[in-house]
């Protein structure tokens, strides 16, 4: 079971939160301004990457806060957590929420 | 007639005879005994029968590794643990145990036959032979295959012991409590660090309890052992776990512990739990899981009698049993020489060692010619005989060149074997720490971490006790220092005459160039080398593919004596290292684990919760049938008499069309939506306009994602301004209440608005049909009732018998309908005063069921029935609900895609057999023309069928490609008893004008 920062509750076992999928993914506004194929890509497409990505959790058993983190999908080990709005600690990918 | 048990020596407590059975026959053995060492000391050498040959099969080692001696331990016949190792069963009076995988008995076993035809069974045995013909594999393979295979039978009745669960925290977790994890455990404890120290024997001291004539510092090692446990026993920031074993090794320095706490009892308290797992956190582990001894390949080295030296040893040194009384010692190590000492002084007869290296090494040497032992240079086993136990061994020898010669026969009623220690690398591995191969020692050893964990002593590769002492000092420390407890401690100091351990032969050399039969790798599965080396001929070459295909390695025993020699066999025969053959992944668990201490707490009542309504007794009392929504106990129906469910069903429906009928709709999902976003957030969040919805009006609500597709439906009602009413499906209220969060803190947090569950706060006191009003008009004060004050989608305060009321004028049914909010707690007393006020009037509880009948009558959708995740509101005839002027809404630019307006999608439409006597079912498929074969053309699928009570006939609800312009087709519901014709309708099949609702 994963040990997982809250950034805003601090360290609670994995059983409190849910997991989020890939974080950084702007909502394009407004909708109608993109086109199909970049309303596709917001919807459907993810990086699934092989290492370290931004990903969103959900301390949904304890503060019910959406945050962001750092995770190597490899080892499964957290570089960072951080709150929604915040730029990626790296400096890595986009700085959207 | 030997005395299989020495007349002194051991741990075992003399005074305290224990009487238990194996397969119905009583023995004798003593406190403190295995059942694997009280047999032994009983001369029984055979138990059990392999799982492929069903070869007489014996002890081949005396702990958590063993790979034969698979029991059954009964009490009950519910409290039937199959599959235990002998080696690791304590024996208690009246102990029960059982052989397995024999019939009709141990000593004369039918299956044996499978021996004779082995040369039948070799490598992917199982996937040669049984592919043709393709229909027998169901007939006559399978069964026959499954009652002969199988290890051990699971219990038949339900589990009655109870199971603990428990999460603990630790700064330093030391795994095993041999002379390595001892002295960690006391470096760390010694530094302040919260230490908790795990073994999974019953006494703590691992191999240090077959090692009585080491002394450490001064003392000898028994001594040594009860003052180090006596004081880490005495120390408050050290909890010891024996009987404990980490099975498994999970992220972030989490490890499970399986405690036993009661199977060693004769007559364990009844509140005592079988086992506890412990979840631990630990800051650093610390891992001294010790080695295991390497058995040696060779024809005949599964007989009964033929085991592991360091086996030999402690079933002599721990429970002062011989396990022969002639040996012939097979040395690989010297390890071995070791053992064949111990057991000349203990009084079994040594005949020889027959060493199988090209060069023994010259102390191990020196301490056989000491002891009067013979050692045989250059040797090789060529066979072995004795049916049921071994009887001889013909020794061959390796010449100079490498040819082999015969040797001499050697009679012996046990062959100890040697081929040095695998460094115990589980637990490193599972963390996904990495593996380093050592070419001199052919064994792999920790690598580089990936978890706070470091290895000790013998786990990784150290030779010897006073090593193991120094190095697991050093890593409590080191581990301690990590968690920021400074402190120093002294290694113990060891005094003893020690003969390494290290040693690789793996399959010893035998004439010819086929590899030998019955050549054993994997004693649990039968694996010979022989099926290594064919499997390798048949082409494959990665190990993870021949363990699959020779199944070495599978068995319950993980492969933990067989691994490094299969690896060694496979490595050799492709001529590559075998850092390049791979290893198999190491999983969890590290032993069998029960499936009770992993449900623990979590069965029966406590396996999932259940939510009941506030009026969930009043609905019992009268006999309601409930049916499972989510987690929620729904009354399905309320039966009178012997009424079944289709004429309960009948007359509740016809209740609410005739007269009034009282459903519990609490389990709707509720949030309130709160604040001055309020509206906005609304607005962006649902399809529909909320800023033209009046303070005390409700809306019918529809919520897509943003893909397009419904996700959630419901009545909404804005009770002021700022702040509405949401309902939603009873499973949908935990994932719509998501997503508005995830959009709201995510996507808008600039919004001022809260949202908060009220789903438990109300009991929602459905009253619907023509009396309705009537019914509750004596009930409720402070509000007007009349339909121009309260129409048709209002919202109105009041009271009700005393309570609180917020009272809806809202209808599922299509009858005049009013839904009674009220708090929870009022819930029942207000149900039995609208039940008694309704008496008069004819008033009739109804189910979920009849809902469903009275909601499909007016083509009202289910969510998740109607429609699958691929359903935009447009295709149920829900476009009207949108707010097109709005610019943003979940999924309004996902409607906009081409594929969302292109011809040919699935529409909602009513479907009534021509006949009007065919209740369809749900989902069958809809085709356009009758008389089709598969693969037919499907055009769509019925979602709802009822028998209609109202309407005399059943009806159906389907999703038909372009249904609505098909309207007053016929269309097909192919069935096995032939193609049904329907005719397709409008959806709503009852009061299409709606007077009944807005009565
Ligand atoms: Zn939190």
């Amino acid at each position: 079971m994963l040990l997982i920062h809250c950034p805003y509750c601090g360290p609670r076992p994995e059983l409190e939160f849910s997991y989020g999928g890939e974080a950084h993914i702007a909502r394009p506004s407004p909708p109608e301004s993109v086109s199909a194929d970049d309303w596709v890509a917001f919807l459907y497409l993810r990086a699934n990457r092989r290492g370290l990505q931004a990903e969103r959790w959900r301390h949904v058993r304890g503060c019910a806060r959406f945050f962001n983190a750092l995770r190597d999908t490899t080892t499964d080990q957290f570089l960072a957590t951080y709150r929604c709005g915040e730029p990626r600690p790296d400096g890595g990918g986009s700085a959207s929420p | 007639m030997m005395a299989w048990r020495a007349a002194h020596g051991g741990r075992v407590d003399r005074s305290r005879p224990i009487e238990f059975s194996f397969d119905g026959r009583s023995y004798r053995g003593l406190a403190g005994d295995t059942l694997a060492s009280a047999l032994l000391a009983n001369g029984v050498h055979l138990l059990g029968r392999s799982f492929k040959y069903h070869r007489p099969r014996g002890l081949l080692s005396a702990g958590s590794e063993e790979p034969n001696a698979l029991v059954t331990v009964a009490r009950d016949a519910a409290r039937s643990a199959p599959n235990l190792r002998a080696t690791q069963v304590e024996i208690y009076d009246g102990l029960r145990a059982h052989s397995q995988n024999r019939w009709p008995s141990l000593a004369w076993d039918l299956g044996s036959v499978s021996n004779w035809l082995a040369p039948l069974f070799p490598a992917g045995f199982y996937y040669k032979t049984f592919m043709w013909p393709r229909f027998a594999w169901h007939r006559w393979y399978e069964p026959r295959i499954r009652a002969a295979a199988g290890l051990g039978r699971a219990p038949v009745g339900a589990d009655p012991d109870g199971y603990a669960q428990r999460f603990a925290h630790c700064d330093v977790l030391v795994i095993g409590a041999g002379a390595a994890g001892l002295a960690a455990a006391a470096a760390a404890a010694r530094s302040g660090a919260r230490v908790i120290l795990c073994d999974e024997q019953a006494e703590m001291g691992g191999g240090l309890l077959d090692e009585p004539a080491a002394k450490i510092d001064g003392v000898n090692s028994a001594a040594w052992l009860k003052a180090t446990i006596g004081q880490l026993g005495l120390q408050a920031n050290v909890t010891l776990l024996p009987r404990t074993t980490a099975f498994g090794y999970f992220p972030h320095n989490m490890l499970g512990l399986c405690e036993r706490l009661s199977d060693h009892l004769d007559a364990p308290p009844p509140d005592l739990p079988r086992e506890r797992l412990w979840q631990v956190r630990a800051r650093e582990v610390v891992l001294a899981s010790g080695a295991i001894e390497r058995p040696l390949v060779f024809p005949g080295n599964d007989r009964p009698g033929v085991m592991l030296a360091s086996a030999a040893r402690s079933y002599l040194n721990r429970y002062g049993v011989r396990v022969g009384s002639r040996a012939v010692v097979l040395a690989g190590s010297d390890a071995a020489y070791a053992a064949a000492l111990d057991l000349q002084v203990g009084g079994v007869a040594v005949s020889a060692i027959a060493d199988v290296r090209p060069e023994p090494s010259a102390p191990a040497l020196a301490a056989a010619r000491t002891a009067g032992i013979r050692v045989i240079q250059g040797a090789t086993v060529l066979a072995t005989a004795g049916r049921l136990r071994i009887r001889n061994v013909t020794l061959g020898t390796v010449r100079p060149g490498g040819t082999i010669g015969r040797g001499e026969i050697l009679a012996c009623d046990a062959l100890l074997m040697s081929g040095g220690f695998t460094p115990s690398i589980h637990l490193h591995s599972q963390s996904r720490g990495k593996l380093l191969w050592r070419e001199a020692e052919r064994f792999f050893v920790p690598g580089a971490t990936a978890e706070r964990e470091r290895s000790a002593g013998a786990a990784r590769g150290l030779d010897g006790l006073g090593a193991a002492l120094e190095d697991g000092t050093q890593a409590g420390l080191a581990a301690a220092a990590a968690c920021g407890f400074r402190g120093s401690a002294t290694p113990p100091l060891v005094a003893t005459n020690e003969l390494s351990s290290r040693g690789a032969p793996g399959a010893l050399p035998q004439p010819g160039h086929a590899a030998p039969a019955k050549a054993f790798v994997d004693w649990q599965n039968d694996v010979t080398s022989r099926d290594l080396e064919l499997a390798m001929r048949e082409g494959f070459s990665s190990i993870e593919h021949i363990k699959r295909y020779t199944t070495t390695g599978m068995a319950t025993d993980q492969g933990k004596t067989s691994g490094l020699n299969a690896l060694g066999i496979v490595a050799h025969g492709s001529a590559r290292a075998v850092p390049e053959v791979g290893l198999t992944t190491f999983r969890m668990p590290y032993t069998p684990v029960s499936f009770g201490v992993l449900a623990g707490y979590d069965r029966g009542q406590q396996f999932d919760p259940v939510r009941r309504t506030p009026m969930h007794d009043w609905a019992s009392a009268r006999g309601a049938v409930f049916e499972d929504v989510g987690m929620w106990k729904r009354a399905r129906y309320f039966p009178q008499g012997a009424e079944d469910m289709h004429a309960a069903v009948a007359r509740e429906c016809r209740s609410v069309r005739g007269a009034c009928g009282l459903f519990d709709a609490s389990t709707l999902g509720k949030i309130e939506v709160v604040g001055p976003g309020a509206t906005e957030f609304m607005n962006r969040m649902y399809v529909n306009n909320w800023t033209s919805l009046a303070p005390g009006r409700a809306r019918y609500g529809v919520l897509l994602r943003d893909d397009g597709f419904i996700y959630d439906d419901g009545v909404v009602a804005r009770l002021a301004d700022d702040r509405y009413h949401v309902t939603t499906t009873t499973g949908g209220a935990a994932r719509v209440l998501q997503l508005m969060e995830d959009y709201r803190q995510s996507e808008w947090p600039e919004l001022k608005v809260w949202l908060t569950s009220t789903t438990e706060q109300w009991a929602v006191i459905a009253v619907q049909g023509p009396r309705a009003r009537d019914v509750i008009a004596p009930l409720v004060a402070g509000v007007d009732l009349s339909a121009g004050a309260l129409a048709h989608m209002s919202v109105a305060r009041g009271t009700i018998c005393g309570a609180p009321l917020l009272l809806f004028r809202v209808s599922f049914s299509g009858e005049l309908g009013f839904e009674i909010n009220v708090p929870a707690d009022n819930g029942t007393a207000v149900w039995e005063a609208v039940y008694a006020a309704g008496q008069s009037h004819g008033i009739t509880p109804y189910g979920t069921e009849a809902m469903h009948v009275l909601r499909a009558e007016k083509g009202f959708i289910i969510v998740g029935q109607d429609t699958d995740g691929t359903v935009t509101p447009d295709d149920v005839g829900l476009a009207w609900a949108i707010g097109k002027a709005k610019p943003d809404f979940l999924g309004k630019r996902s409607l906009a895609r081409p594929a969302m307006r292109a011809p040919g999608r699935k529409q909602l439409v009513g479907l009534l057999s021509v006949d009007r006597s065919r209740l369809l079912e749900e989902g069958a498929q809809v085709v356009a023309n009758a008389g089709q074969t598969p693969p037919m053309q499907i055009i769509g699928h019925v979602t709802s069928a009822y028998a209609s009570p109202t309407l005399g006939h059943p009806i159906a609800l389907a999703m038909v490609a372009d249904g609505r312009a098909r309207v007053g087709q016929t269309l097909f519901v192919p069935m096995p008893g032939g193609d049904i014709a329907v005719e397709v309708t409008s959806p709503v099949f009852y009061d299409r004008e709606g007077a009944h609702l807005n009565g």
